[in-house]
């Protein structure tokens, strides 16, 4: 129960720094991603900003090696650089820069009820419910 | 590159940023998790157990709109892209994203501050597929 009350406020939180931000507004991300035309840098702030407060908690949590509430720690444990790594983020980086929508700000956009980021979300879904069916034929994880 | 002066914000991309990092490094601290968007939502798709938290942060996501308008007017949220680049971006990017095991907030914020070495690779990769894409569409097909 606990985790699940830490988990919506954490959700909260992170939605309230999207609209801050101004990442919510996919006008603003594609003007960080025209590095060639007139460039908005607010994005690499955001990331800043962001590192700033995350980084020493990861340090100091890796160190603990539990969490407050005594659950242990979920981090990735995957080092490996690989195809389905590289091939994934190409993918998502022509989305990214298709629409200038990432899923936390499409599903924000959405619960502000705009219809054109629900449709975008709803696309992922499916995009992510094929890559389940489909992506272990397709690429295999490891060559 | 010309800095668009008009356009950067950099005093609410740095304070929306460290709300987006407080938010992760919240999530970290209370439920040891990863604050990663797209592997929430993916899970969901997937997996009928450890629903509670994830459903409970993407609830946050959708209801920091709910929140943000108690106290103020939502900011500006302008989506340019049309109806067929809305869903074949959605689709890249849901399937991108489960491919390479993240998105902006698990590997560009999160990875990140593990000095995760994939996620540092994920996030350039990422990115530089952005820049192209907006570049190409914005610069070599709009002319």
């Amino acid at each position: 129960m606990k985790t699940t009350v830490t988990a919506l406020l954490a959700g909260l939180i992170f939605g309230l720094g999207l609209l801050l931000s101004g990442m919510a507004n996919p006008e603003k991300v594609l003007g960080f991603l025209d590095i060639t035309g007139a460039w908005d840098p607010s994005l690499a702030l955001v990331m800043a900003g962001a590192i700033a407060v995350s980084l020493p908690a990861f340090q100091w949590l890796k160190g603990r090696g539990e969490s407050l509430l005594k659950g242990p720690l979920q981090l990735p444990t995957n080092t490996h650089i690989d195809r389905r790594l590289v091939i994934g983020g190409l993918l998502f980086g022509i989305g990214w820069g298709l629409a200038g929508f990432c899923p936390g700000p499409a599903i924000v956009a959405s619960g502000a009820g705009q219809e054109k980021a629900l449709v975008f979300t709803l696309a992922m879904l499916a995009g992510m419910g094929i890559f389940r069916l489909a992506a272990h034929k397709m690429i295999p994880a490891r060559e | 590159m010309t800095i668009d002066w008009a356009a950067f914000t950099p005093a609410t991309a740095l304070a929306g940023g460290a709300l987006i990092g407080l938010a992760s490094a919240l999530l970290l601290i209370f439920n040891g998790r990863i604050a990663g968007i797209s592997g929430m939502v993916g899970s969901l798709l997937e997996s009928s157990s450890g629903v509670g938290w994830r459903l409970a942060f993407i609830i946050g996501l959708l209801l920091a709109p709910l929140a943000w308008q108690l106290f103020s007017a939502l900011p500006p949220i302008k989506i340019a892209a049309g109806y067929p680049t809305l869903i074949a971006a959605g689709l890249l990017v849901g399937f991108g994203t489960r491919l390479g095991s993240g998105c902006t907030s698990g590997h560009g914020v999160c990875g990140l501050s593990r000095l995760s070495s994939r996620s540092m690779i994920a996030t350039l990769v990422f990115m530089a597929a952005g820049f192209v894409t907006v570049y190409v569409l914005r610069h070599l097909l709009a002319g």
